[in-house]
């Protein structure tokens, strides 16, 4: 197997493992509502949810960067360029991660000068990562970029999905460094960190995973380039037409300009069109395909892409966006409840979908199915979308009563907490999380023994030519 | 089934058909400048957008004012609520220029930085939601009983106090931890809060302090 291709699963090894952590991490930070005097003076909530939410960036990420490991010897017909520097950075990435989580662990905060930004944290949300490490990540991104424009150039053919992706590439390099300096306006801080956020995760992250996911429908179902590169070209032109001033809805309530709500909301509300033009394109895919696929765990979690992105990004995003009722509802459990159903089916679904692909074609299964990954499917999906709604209630009654009638003080918020609504939420939640975790641990098993012998009454191995 | 034979039927009809589709450099076209055109309506936005939040622009204002008295009411004309900048009110009872504003101000962000407050606590609603919004903070009518509390002589003594020990004050079953903030540190933060307090926010959080809440 090719070089790249053993890459790639690493990478997607890496991936869900940080995964396993994230989950583990998102248990924890879900005790504290529950039992705020767990663990305290040891370990706060501070430090499980920023590693709750910064591996679920690492670990898409990574998940991210194999599957194009993956797909790109396919695409090119040869090794990447820079492969070598790609396998040491991977080991360099990986380490660095690790790192980083002994540090948020262990040493937790410093004192308030730049040296506490360089060496252990930098207090921003989802880049928390010290200045060291994110220099790292950005080292890391560069050689990535030039794994697939490098290899464009040497091979002199391009192909229009790796075009998109090549071009792609650039804005997610450079908008990563906007996770170095320290800016000490507030409004300015968060203006240009929502650049970082929104435009990684609403445009550059949205069109890699489109890139991933048409490589995928090629592989999967056989659908035609021609086919698969058109959507691809609509679904850019949409989603960057609506998802780049679809920005303006971070930008209502941070001191920015009140010409932001009606933009924001307008061109946010139009973010759901290309999510429902996917669940539209996946819904005639399997019926063309009549639900069959000779790998059905990756053609059921591509299908989960589909659904969760266009449920759980466009109509719980349309929920809150419009300024007149994120008014009520921003900074509040419900946002949570978006942001966990957004990923989820934005991205977390495809990388697995991807893992199934690519450890088919690795263990040279003819068809790969059985029960294990039903298992898997139901209890991720079901918990995933038991905690969304958990944290919906949970996040309605916190806008009813924190910021429509407490207006948002200490004393309204300690009122929402304890609300029974939102007590309520909050258990159900945890009780919907330890389900997820039922589901990724099944998940973990169902792929370590995809195609074992154990499991060969259901997983056929291609025979022999 | 003969109905859901019925059903799939048509798709798979189609499957087999040779499907005739457009070139995709006509969608190519309209990607690349659907994209190139929102770039640049987004960069213009942002330049007019800083220049209205730096320090001193139309709705951020300069870090000098914690020197005055700030409050926060409704406007009837805007139909929103708006900061209210009033007459002296020096912080800690001393008036500063603009040089040590901003060099405090420069402090308390590398506190609130290096001790990740918005990994619990939000700040313009951005943060983790663990703890209580800190927007306003400054202007929460809360402090008039931690006054008496911690024993101190003013609001911004009362907010340090608390700051350099949470720990010990019983303020609610979410207690915040003991972050090691020194006086020094708990003293740009009190600055830091003030000024934020100053933010047009377009009237984000909505009738913020009006409302009394029972516990």
């Amino acid at each position: 197997m090719s070089r790249s291709k053993n890459l790639g699963i690493k990478y997607l090894a890496a991936a869900v493992f940080f995964f396993g952590v994230m989950t583990l991490a998102g248990l924890l930070s879900a005790t504290y509502y529950i039992h705020p005097d767990f663990l305290f003076g040891y370990l706060h909530f501070s430090v499980a949810k920023m590693l709750h939410i910064d591996t679920m960036i690492i670990w898409l990420l990574m998940g991210f960067m194999g599957a194009v490991y993956w797909f790109l010897p396919d695409e090119f017909g040869r090794e990447p360029a820079g492969i070598q520097a790609a396998e040491i950075l991977f080991w360099v990435f990986v380490v660095a991660v690790l790192v980083v989580a002994a540090i948020f662990v262990f040493v937790q905060w410093g004192p308030g000068t730049e040296a506490t930004l360089w060496l252990f944290q930098q207090g921003r949300k989802y880049v928390e990562a010290p200045r060291w490490a994110a220099i790292g990540i950005a080292a890391v991104m560069v050689v990535f970029a030039w794994n697939v424009v490098g290899t464009a150039l040497k091979a002199h053919r391009i192909t229009g999905l790796m075009a998109v992706m090549s071009v792609n590439m650039v804005p997610l390099v450079l908008l990563y460094l906007i996770a170095l300096p320290k800016i000490d306006n507030m409004a300015v801080d968060l203006y240009w960190w929502w650049w970082l956020v929104h435009l990684w995760v609403e445009a550059t992250w949205e069109i890699l995973i489109g890139c991933i996911m048409a490589l995928t429908m090629m592989k999967l179902l056989g659908t035609s380039r021609r086919i698969v590169e058109g959507w691809l070209y609509i679904e850019v032109g949409m989603v960057l037409g609506t998802g780049i001033l679809g920005l303006g809805h971070h930008y209502f309530w941070i001191g920015t300009p009140d010409y932001w709500l009606g933009i924001g909301g307008f061109f946010s509300a139009l973010e759901p069109l290309p999510l429902l033009g996917m669940v539209v394109h996946a819904v005639y895919d399997a019926g063309v395909h009549r639900m069959t696929s000779s790998n059905r765990p990756a053609f059921y979690w591509t299908l989960a892409e589909a659904f969760g992105n266009f449920l759980g990004g466009g109509v719980f995003g349309f929920m809150i966006t419009l300024p007149q009722l994120n008014l009520f509802a921003h900074g509040t459990q419900w946002t949570v409840s978006h942001g966990h159903f957004a990923f989820w089916g934005a991205y977390a679904c495809g990388v697995v979908s991807v893992c199934y692909l690519a450890l088919q074609e690795q263990r040279q299964l003819a068809s790969v199915d059985g029960r294990g990954w039903i298992w898997a499917f139901v209890l991720l999906n079901g918990g995933l979308v038991g905690m969304v709604g958990s944290l919906l209630i949970a996040g309605m009654a916190q806008a009813f009563f924190e910021r429509a009638i407490g207006g948002s003080t200490l004393d309204a918020f300690i009122a929402s907490q304890e609300n029974p609504w939102f007590v309520l939420g909050m258990y159900s939640r945890f009780g919907f999380g330890l389900m997820f975790a039922g589901g990724y641990v099944t998940l973990v098993w169902n792929l370590l023994a995809l195609g074992r012998p154990q499991a060969a009454a259901v997983l056929k191995p291609v025979p022999a030519e | 089934m003969p109905a859901q034979a019925a059903m799939w039927s048509p798709f798979a009809a189609k499957r087999e058909a040779p499907m005739q589709y457009d070139d995709p450099a006509f969608w190519r076209a309209g990607a690349i400048s659907t994209t190139a055109v929102m770039s640049v309506v987004l960069v213009m936005l942002t330049i007019d957008s800083i220049a209205a939040i730096s320090p001193g622009g139309s709705h951020v204002p300069p870090y000098t004012v914690i020197n005055r008295h700030i409050g926060y009411a409704y406007d009837g004309k805007l139909g929103r609520d708006m900061p209210v900048l009033g007459g002296d009110e020096p912080l800690f009872g001393k008036s500063i220029n603009d040089a040590e504003a901003a060099a405090l101000i420069g402090q308390g962000k590398l506190v609130i930085q290096s001790r990740a407050c918005m990994d619990c606590h939000t700040f313009m609603g951005n943060g983790a939601y663990y703890a209580p919004d800190l927007t306003k903070a400054w202007l929460d009518p809360a402090w008039d009983a931690w006054i008496a509390i911690t024993g101190a002589p003013t609001k911004e003594e009362a907010m340090a106090r608390f700051l350099m020990a949470p720990d010990q004050y019983a303020t609610w079953q979410r207690k915040m931890p003991n972050l090691g903030i020194s006086r020094e540190e708990a003293v740009a933060t009190v600055a830091y809060l003030k000024w934020l307090s100053a933010i047009d926010t377009n009237g984000f959080p909505i009738h913020f302090g009006r409302i009394k809440v029972s516990q």
